[in-house]
């Protein structure tokens, strides 16, 4: 990927970040901490490459902590953020 | 177009990883408003579902037994975990996971620079750097959110400090760099093994000295800080969606942490550099004294009001008081009294923590109001509850400037007709520093446990008018 390109890419994910969370209640504050924490899950996908492409045994073992840690980052951010926002409710509703 | 399957499974994957950026672009915001919220989370989730599928079908089954067992050995614990964890540990569970995010970024940089020694490859200097710097950034995230997760749960000191400790810190945190700096040049192997231990120790070291009651901003500042590890280790990876989410996630971590600062009047260099509390200011210019009320005048104060306002705090959390504080509120509202939850923006442990306590006794989050706008409120208010907060209503932040909470943004419960306190005993507050609201004419101390307090109130209430809703 050419260095400019990857700038691009940097600066307008950073942008969009920084504008999609600056409408956001205090009331959701934790919920989309631990929201935001998930999607940095994703690491997973590139730990996965990385094992992937391992032939050592030492860069398998890096690759497999890798993996492993990533995987642990997006399931448990998942499962507890889910479980939050599932308690929001309004008195309107139902 | 060749439509051989080397060259259509990339695609394909390249495609995923798109529509996965984009839902978790998507997700993100529709967790910013609590009608969308729950909607959000699921569509990140299947972001992440449809982009690790797409990696398994690009990685064409090289390691696949590795990798799946990886996986599984981080899926089912976490998820075991995070479905049992109780509410109000929520703030160092996400600790925790954050750091493994880290972790995982800082060991994808670690496996790359092996890799790139083993096979005498020469990667750009961008690659390099970015390698380097993802790797230092997710290596202290994982070690500082593993220290903050120990000290939320209580398995360690609260506070660790020696003296010139910032000269040492700042020392170490120099090396670590210089060491960086040398890999960027010629990569090593002894030397990536130091780069790797003393990034671990930099994070330890950051996260020892600060207290308990700057963790929110201190955990804040570590996602955003594995946001942006995971960005510089996806150029590495040369993966688009991990620059994508961890940039988005990086830059939304960083407005977050600026808030809860802002919030709690402690600007981010003072959480990071300067230890909170200590020597607090004696309580000798705070006139008047503290005046127990029992529970049946204050539920005959409450059957008079028109209008209460519920101030909870961390406190009533601990007493697990919320869902008799609820049932509480619940039959005053069948007698037609307004209700509201005033939430101090730090109330619990992260901004919106108490909020999710709340929700989770039952308590619809539009009865939920915020402290900007509650504060003109509290002068037609007839009684405010105050249950387990103590520093976000002490007047002494706007008024004693000596005072270590000066300037902080407080509830002007003090402004209310009536202000009943429910509170075990006579201590001071989390930083120390005694409270002029309590000792106001118009205070009262119901001095007990949360949940027995509330549950009495309620009891009490209910003899006053023979439990009839009229």
């Amino acid at each position: 990927m050419d260095g400019f390109l990857a700038l691009y890419i940097f600066l307008l994910a950073a942008f969009t970040g920084h504008e999609i969370i600056s409408r956001v209640p205090v009331i959701l504050h934790t919920p989309l901490m631990s929201g935001s924490n998930f999607v940095h899950g994703i690491v997973l996908v590139g730990a996965m490459v990385a094992l992937a492409h391992a032939d050592t045994p030492l860069a398998k073992a890096i690759g497999f902590l890798g993996v492993a840690l990533g995987a642990g980052n997006a399931a448990g951010g998942y499962v507890v953020t889910e479980r939050m926002l599932d308690m929001f409710k309004s008195s309107k509703g139902k | 177009m060749n439509l051989d399957m080397a060259t259509l499974l990339p695609t394909i994957a390249k495609a995923s990883y798109l529509i996965a950026a984009v839902l978790f672009i998507l997700g993100i915001k529709r967790m910013s408003s609590p009608v969308t919220a729950r909607k959000g989370i699921v569509q990140a989730g299947i972001g992440m579902v449809l982009a690790t599928l797409a990696t398994f079908a690009i990685t064409g089954g090289d390691n696949l037994g590795l990798i799946i067992g990886a996986i599984a050995l981080g899926v089912i614990p976490t998820w075991l975990w995070g479905k049992k964890v109780a509410m109000t540990d929520m703030p160092q569970m996400v600790a925790l996971f954050n750091g493994m995010g880290g972790g995982s970024a800082a060991a994808i940089g670690a496996g790359e620079m092996i890799k790139f020694v083993h096979t005498g490859a020469v990667p750009s200097k961008t690659t390099l750097v970015l390698a380097v710097v993802g790797a230092l950034i997710g290596s202290i995230s994982m070690s500082g959110s593993v220290i903050a997760w120990a000290k939320l749960d209580g398995r360690m000191d609260k506070r660790f400090t020696f003296p010139g400790q910032q000269y040492f810190n700042l020392l170490v945190f120099i090396v670590t760099l210089a060491l960086g700096a040398m890999l960027v040049m010629k990569l090593e192997v002894p030397i990536i093994v130091a780069f790797f231990a003393l990034a671990l120790l930099v994070g330890v070291l950051m996260t020892l000295p600060i207290g308990g009651a700057d963790m929110p901003v201190v955990i804040s500042l570590y996602n955003a800080f594995t946001g942006l590890a995971v960005a510089f280790e996806g150029y590495v990876m040369q993966i688009e969606a991990l620059i994508i989410a961890g940039m988005v996630v990086g830059a939304a971590g960083m407005l977050l942490t600026q808030l809860m600062a802002k919030a709690m009047n402690r600007p981010i260099s003072g959480v990071l550099f300067s230890n909170f509390g200590g020597g607090g200011q004696s309580a000798a210019d705070i006139k008047g004294s503290m005046k127990p009320i029992e529970a049946s005048d204050a539920a005959s104060l409450l059957y008079m009001a028109d209008k209460v306002v519920i101030v909870p705090g961390y406190g009533m959390a601990v007493a697990q008081a919320q869902h008799k504080i609820w049932e509480l509120c619940k039959q005053l509202r069948e007698r037609g009294k307004e209700i509201k939850f005033a939430i101090h923006p730090v109330a619990g442990r992260m901004p919106g923590h108490m909020n999710v306590l709340l929700a989770e006794a039952g308590v619809p989050y539009d009865l939920i109001v915020d402290m900007d706008e509650i504060n003109p409120e509290f002068a037609t208010t007839d009684v405010a509850i105050v249950i387990g907060a103590n520093d976000v209503v002490n007047p002494v932040a706007k008024t004693d400037k000596s005072s270590p909470i000066y300037g902080m943004p407080i509830l002007d419960v003090a402004n209310a007709r009536q202000v009943i306190v429910i509170k075990r005993g006579k201590g001071a507050g989390f930083a120390g520093i005694e409270n002029a609201l309590f000792y106001q004419d118009n205070c009262k101390m119901l001095y007990a446990d949360g949940q027995a307090a509330a549950a009495s109130l309620s009891t009490e209430l209910k003899q006053i008018d023979g439990g009839g809703g009229h």
